[in-house]
């Protein structure tokens, strides 16, 4: 699937500037019905279940229930993402739990360097800015 | 209460939306690696110039490493780029551009540094052979520094990649400045310029959050909105219809808006059909490359290293004998199992992992399943939810491998796209190059990633790569044509008469019937997604037919498609996600078209495994040992196919 919405769990995300699932689905699937103030997968057939609304959701509301179509019930994999690492619990339709944490990042969120000061000098060129700062020369092929 | 019938989303669209018209100089549309790339570098160059950047979703997770990766499959290092130009002609059947696949080469490593620097931990090889990753892989030194990275295979290096778009975009966010994007914009048509004939002038889409248009004046623009997804049927269609293994929302925008204004198309017959875990469509890569894993037939035979297997094989000399055998033609190794019956296809996970077993601890075992896991739980999550539900342990159940439903794109094993300009350099034939590098054939037009044709094997950081190197040269084209003034040949109305028509046909009808969902005066686009599908399926060489086509098949498919475009008028939407989806059904219309038009054109099966042409078997070097690119005429609507010369560069 589908993405799925814990009704009890999922407030909105009223306290927030934005409805979070909605903001980060990269297929726009994740909507809110501002009555009741719960979001829900307005086209579960097109959702790719990449884990984005289920990774950034504040109240952790949004699981996934398997493909229909072919996936046995009564799996669940869900991740808890921090800001250096992700960890997964795999829970197996027997049972079998299986617990994974992987690294994500190495430097605190917002400390990518997007070398705000660099200004290239030769436009003309082929080499690319942070190239043409290193020094590096542009190679040719061995013909 | 299903009556009174009414539209059904929770952003309903309206007859008339607002309208903003905007003018900057350089125009970025699209959010994914190439576009991020672009937005990196733009202002590095651009000066006094203004920029904008304009995604369909949000940069932090928008494009092809939305969910992650756990490798980039492009790392050059070591290697002599010439090699990596070789490996990817012979991957490609013979037939690639040297010039873009070789100065793509030359700036990869750039952009994987960056990479590593922004936070993205990739994994390195200790003094004494282990895999390190994350934090303490970064102790070992950075891969810029001199620092080993883990090798799957020659090109490829592994990551720790859940956030590697986040990260990514992190930085293209920051370097091109808040101010200067628009997320949850989809651009829609890209706009020719009134006076000057073949100069891109603007383009024109809308917000999917708010009832409102955008009509955005600029000199010059790089579009790199992904490949095509959901173009044929997909094995699953229900709601594993979603579960493609390229992402569902690349729509084809890069390859249809480009050919709408008339940029040349290229091998837009190629195609790729990966060869992934059924059904999860989980990557299987790793598990050939880092657990030395086979694939079975149902006899328990290693088919690829088979005498049958050879023979197939010398059919494609020299491609077919080459060390490294093309991804398409081991497909074709498969599927020549299936169908004479020695399918299911099994990869053989036990094996491998008990082999590796003899001369591992337990804790290191322990790690390797891990590996296992993180390399579905980076990129497929869905596979490693499957796994569970199936109660598969790799280190005791093996799994089946089946290739997919037809991809189309230019950045991974695929090499479909637009003709591009290379590097205006010596070396590089007059016939390749026409000032701009990355330039399209419509001036001021730019693209990169899965945009540019006959190239391939970028993946995620070739593209990033490729997305710098075509902004560089947008900056150069504005500076040179520092007096042109854009000015659209359409009034303002027309355009957004022409943007919110599926809005107004719905509007105009739905209260006909009782249910929203059916009504003979328009079609909704999931409806019409099926049928496209279906019909692609059927004729056009999709899994159904286990990718066979032929030109009979191709010209009853033809006579679809132009059905297909009439109805394509009468899409009729209720809300702005509705809307979005009636304007990708449109892009995916023309892109499959084009396909289609290209196996056609080409009298030969120049990618055994990815598609066949019953009448035209096997291929033929004698006659298509060339390039075919098609080109869209706007003014008159008519289509103009050809062969292009190849030239080699790079010897083998």
């Amino acid at each position: 699937m589908p993405s799925f919405v814990i009704d009890e769990k999922c407030d909105g995300c009223k306290g927030g500037e934005k409805t979070a699932c909605m903001y980060i689905c990269p297929n726009d699937l994740m909507v809110l019905e501002p009555n009741l103030m719960k979001a829900y997968n307005q086209e579960p057939d097109q959702c790719w279940e990449c884990f984005s609304c289920v990774k950034i959701c504040p109240t952790q509301a949004i699981e996934v229930r398997g493909y229909s179509d072919f996936v046995p019930l009564g799996s669940s994999i869900v991740p808890m993402r921090g800001t250096e690492d992700v960890m997964w619990t795999c829970k197996f339709r027997n049972g079998l739990i299986k617990r994974f944490k992987f690294p994500i990042r190495t430097t605190p969120e917002g400390a990518a360097n997007e070398y705000a000061d660099l200004k290239g000098k030769d436009l003309d060129s082929g080499l690319l800015s942070t190239e043409e700062a290193d020094g590096k020369t542009l190679t040719t092929p061995q013909t | 209460m299903a009556l009174p019938n009414k539209p059904t989303g929770e952003l309903l669209a309206v007859r008339d939306p607002e309208v903003e018209e905007r003018e900057v100089d350089i125009l970025i549309v699209g959010g994914g690696m190439a576009a991020c790339g672009s937005a990196f570098e733009v202002k590095k160059w651009s000066g006094d110039k203004t920029v904008l950047l304009v995604d369909k979703a949000a940069m932090e997770r928008s494009g092809a490493v939305a969910q992650g990766l756990s490798a980039i499959n492009t790392y050059i290092g070591e290697n002599p780029i010439e090699d990596y130009v070789k490996m990817v002609r012979n991957d490609l059947m013979g037939i690639t551009r040297d010039d873009l696949v070789y100065d793509l080469g030359r700036h990869v490593d750039d952009s994987v540094h960056l990479f590593e620097e922004w936070g993205l931990p990739i994994w390195k090889k200790s003094p004494e052979g282990k895999s390190i990753d994350g934090q303490k892989g970064q102790e070992l030194g950075t891969l810029k520094s001199g620092a080993a990275p883990v090798r799957t295979g020659k090109w490829q290096i592994m990551i720790n990649g859940e956030s590697y778009k986040c990260i990514v975009a992190e930085a293209a966010k920051k370097a091109i400045g808040e101010e200067n994007i628009l997320e949850r914009v989809f651009i829609i048509k890209l706009l020719l310029d009134a006076n000057k004939e073949n100069t891109i002038a603007g383009a024109i889409g809308f917000s999917v959050r708010e009832n409102k248009v955008y009509v955005i004046k600029c000199k010059a623009m790089m579009v790199a909105c992904g490949g095509a997804v959901n173009i044929y049927m997909p094995r699953s269609q229900g709601e594993g219809k979603g579960r493609a293994w390229y992402p569902v929302w690349n729509s084809g925008s890069t390859y249809t808006m480009a050919a709408q204004v008339g940029a040349e198309l290229t091998m837009f017959e190629n195609r790729f059909t990966p060869a992934r875990f059924k059904d999860g469509y989980g990557p299987v890569g790793a598990w050939f490359l880092l657990f030395k894993a086979k694939t079975l037939n149902a006899l328990g035979e290693n088919f690829a290293a088979s005498d049958f297997a050879k023979s197939e094989l010398e059919k494609y000399a020299p491609y077919g004998l080459a060390a490294v055998t093309p991804t398409c033609l081991r497909n074709h190794l498969m599927l020549a199992e299936m169908k004479a019956g020695r399918g299911p296809i099994i990869m053989d996970t036990v094996s491998a992992l008990a082999t590796l077993s003899e001369t591992m601890d337990k804790k290191e075992m322990k790690h390797l399943e891990s590996e296992a896991w993180e390399d579905f739980l980076d990129m497929t999550c869905g596979q490693a939810n499957l796994w569970c539900a199936q109660n598969c342990e790799p280190e005791k159940k093996n799994s089946e491998v089946m290739p997919t439903e037809p991809y189309l794109l230019g950045s991974h094993s695929g090499c479909c796209g637009i003709w591009v300009s290379g590097p205006n350099e010596d070396w590089v034939p007059d016939s390749y190059k026409w000032g701009y590098n990355r330039m399209t054939t419509v001036n001021g037009l730019f693209t990169s990633g899965d945009g540019v044709g006959a190239s391939g094997h970028k993946f995620s950081s070739g593209s990033h790569a490729e997305g710098r190197m075509a902004i560089k040269a947008a900056c150069q084209y504005v500076r040179d044509n520092a007096d042109f003034a854009p000015a659209l040949k359409e009034s303002t109305q027309e355009l957004v008469d022409e943007c919110y028509k599926p809005v107004r046909l719905f509007l105009d009808n739905y209260q006909y019937t009782t249910a929203v969902d059916i009504n003979p005066n328009y079609v909704k686009p999931d409806g019409f997604a099926m049928r496209l599908m279906k019909a692609t399926n059927e004729y056009g060489g999709g899994w159904m037919t286990y990718y066979q086509t032929s030109d009979k098949n191709l010209e009853i498919l033809q006579d679809l498609f132009k059905d297909m475009h009439e109805d394509a008028e009468l899409l009729g939407a209720g809300d702005l996600h509705e809307l979005m989806r009636c304007w990708e059904m449109k892009h995916r219309l023309w892109t499959v078209e084009s396909h289609c038009r290209h196996i056609y054109f080409r009298k030969e099966s120049r990618y055994p495994g990815f598609y066949y042409k019953s009448d035209f078997p096997g291929t033929d070097d004698e006659n298509w040992f060339c390039f075919t690119n098609s080109k869209y005429d706007p003014a008159t609507g008519e289509w103009e196919m050809k062969k292009v010369d190849y030239i080699k560069i790079i010897p083998d």
